[in-house]
């Protein structure tokens, strides 16, 4: 077990700079999750942790001691590929214990602990298989036990999950919960998918073009996103986000979209907002829902809406409709909402709105 | 119904019959020159050019092998041959697995490194063999094994590097990665999972290798005489002004024949196991 700590990083390929300056603690028994679009350097700061990469700048530290210098098999770190990366000439039992025979541990206690890490993923009756006599499932499971069995001080994911199907992976997502809850070592994981991110996660670390974007618990990212990239990016379906002109003269701030003034929920912190400033109101679906109470609450307002497009998903239904000329989904239960062309009274709930500014796109 | 099942039948039928038939010129036409050439080593050399030909010597004879190999040194150049062409072919594997694992891995050279080494195969051995040959004289290595098998290995070498080069450069990465986390060293990551994982491509460059060294005859020409000339170079004595040596040549070549099958056979075994590596159950 042991933090983290990463100092200035960069990490360039001849011209690309792939990691352009990255500071980053991650805590003792912390489960971080890197996630961000394919490209934005996550996978990159990986693997320069693990050793795998040589940093061009910058330092990393982890259990206090500068690891910059150490080869990867003197950080005691255990990765898992997102190709399993089993070897294939080895039986299971090989596979998991081939880090303990390389590192010189006797044969008998390589034998117990193979066993022991067999029997906490369920994989003992496997041992004698070879890779390719595997589902991909199965795989994965080797790979992991690869990486407990040799009790290492942090543990690196890179993409895990992204060659399963949806099942096995909604399965394997799980597990890894319950695998960082039985052993709480310091886990470092690489994700290109949000729910991933948002499930696992302590801490998530968004990354985009190789800089760290916003980090935070995932419900902090999600409530309150630092810019509208953090903030399109979390969430299914996506954060619809609408231009309008920031009102702070009389009685209470407001913004105007088009013909609908949407008041600023009472309270809100508008920090170096000035009048007339171009803004983007960021509504996710689950800030709108079927107005039932017979005036809107505190900080909710009201709008007829004519429903445009229904998605049902079964319990929840996607609406979306115009608000002020652009496209706004809502999120109704199911039987609020039957058909598209409804009139619905929709309320929009403030309070949990996101404002951003228009040119900087960061958050208000 | 039954009419198409009756056409069915018919095609079904008609099918193995225009297969036996090719199969059967193509058996012919591969295995007839073997036959006639294995049919010339044991005829008296009477039978050798009469009209009609001896279809099967009446009365076969192993004094053709024994000239061969005793009077003509046929089984000096055996040895030789076989000495040779290992020791060049154990060397090409191992000097080609390792500078194919640097251009695959380490991009050692850049880009043109790994086109260079290919290109040495684009000189004629020709423009070359007179500056070797006086090379050899001067330092002493014209007429030995060791000559041959350093001349040899360097001519192999480029096809086996290039070989393995494309092999090294198919296989993922991550393993090689995982063993690196997992606590080896770059050496150990290399000899421990790398190169078992290679094996296929190594022993298909060291068939290749092997052929090219055991049917070389030009540099084992030039570069030898009386101590370490090869099996091919054995040959040239079978022709002389006054007529051919055909049993003592034709007895020669299947005794030449003998080591490639073996080994055709052996690494056969080996290619068809690493072909299907992972693809099959078992």
């Amino acid at each position: 077990m042991a933090e983290v700590r990463i100092t200035g990083l960069h990490k360039r390929y001849g011209a690309f700079h792939a990691v352009r300056g990255i500071d980053l603690d991650i805590r003792d028994g912390e489960f971080t999750v890197l996630v961000g679009p394919s490209g934005c350097g996550k996978s990159t700061l990986l693997r320069t942790i693990a050793g795998l990469e040589e940093s061009s700048e910058g330092t990393i530290e982890i259990g206090g001691e500068v690891v910059n210098d150490f080869r990867p098999r003197d950080r005691d770190v255990a990765m898992v590929f997102q190709d399993y990366a089993l070897y294939p000439h080895m039986s299971v039992a090989k596979n998991i214990g081939f880090g303990l025979k390389a590192r010189k541990m006797p044969k008998p206690e390589v034998e117990a602990r193979v066993a022991e890490a067999a029997r906490m993923l369920g994989i003992t009756p496997l041992l004698g298989r070879f890779p390719r006599q595997l589902s991909g499932g199965q795989r994965q499971r080797v790979a992991i036990g690869r990486a407990i069995v040799r009790n290492p001080r942090i543990f690196l994911f890179d993409e895990p999950l992204s060659n399963l199907d949806a099942q096995l992976r909604d399965e394997m997502r799980g597990e890894i919960k319950r695998l960082h809850q039985a052993i709480a070592t310091t886990m470092i994981y690489v994700t290109h998918d949000q729910i991933e991110a948002m499930t696992l996660a302590d801490r998530i670390v968004l990354m985009r073009d190789g800089v760290i974007e916003q980090q935070g618990t995932p419900l902090d990212l999600f409530e309150r996103p630092g810019s509208t990239f953090v903030a399109g990016f979390l969430g299914s379906p996506r954060m619809s986000f609408l231009p309008g002109t920031l009102t702070l003269g009389g009685s209470a701030a407001a913004i105007r979209l088009a013909d609908v003034l949407l008041p600023v929920a009472p309270g809100r912190k508008l920090n170096g907002a000035t009048d007339g400033q171009k803004v983007l109101l960021g509504l996710r679906p689950e800030h709108l829902t079927r107005a039932h109470a017979a005036r809107p609450a505190q900080g909710t307002f009201r709008y007829d809406a004519t429903i445009d497009l229904l998605q049902p998903t079964g319990s929840r239904s996607y609406a979306t409709f115009r608000l002020a000329g652009a496209p706004v989904m809502a999120e109704l239960q199911a039987h609020d909402v039957s058909r598209p062309g409804e009139r619905l009274p929709i309320d929009i709930n403030m309070n949990r709105a996101s404002i951003f500014d228009v040119k900087t796109e960061r958050a208000i | 119904m039954p009419v198409v099942a009756r056409a069915r039948r018919r095609k079904r039928r008609s099918v193995p019959i225009g297969r036996i038939l090719l199969l059967g010129f193509f058996l012919v036409f591969v295995l007839w020159p073997l036959y006639w050439m294995f049919n010339t080593s044991i005829k008296p050399s009477d039978d050798y050019l009469t009209v009609p030909p001896v279809w099967f010597p009446t009365a076969p004879t192993l004094v053709h092998y024994k000239a061969a190999l005793f009077a003509y040194r046929g089984l000096d150049g055996l040895i030789n041959s076989l000495i040779i062409s290992l020791s060049a072919t154990v060397l090409s594997a191992l000097f080609g697995t390792l500078m194919a694992y640097s251009l695959a891995r380490y991009n050692t050279g850049g880009q043109h490194l790994s086109f260079w080494v290919l290109s040495q195969r684009f000189l004629p051995p020709i423009g070359i063999v007179l500056p070797v040959f006086l090379i050899y004289r001067g330092v002493g290595l014209y007429d030995t094994h060791i000559g041959l098998i350093i001349a040899y290995t360097v001519f192999t070498l480029p096809v086996s590097v290039w070989m393995m080069f494309a092999y090294f450069r198919g296989m993922p990465k991550s393993m090689e990665e995982a063993a690196l986390v997992d606590g080896c060293t770059r050496w150990e990551a290399f000899w421990r999972v790398a190169v078992p994982l290679a094996a296929p491509g190594i022993v298909a460059a060291a068939v290749f290798a092997f052929i090219a060294c055991w049917t070389e005859f030009f540099f084992a020409l030039i570069l030898t005489s009386r101590t370490a000339f090869t099996l091919p170079t054995v040959f040239r004595a079978f022709i002389g002004f006054q007529g051919a040596q055909y049993g003592e040549a034709a007895a020669l070549a299947i005794v030449s024949l003998v080591p490639s099958i073996a080994l055709g056979v052996l690494a056969q075994r080996h290619l068809v196991r690493g072909l299907t590596l992972g693809a099959v159950r078992g």
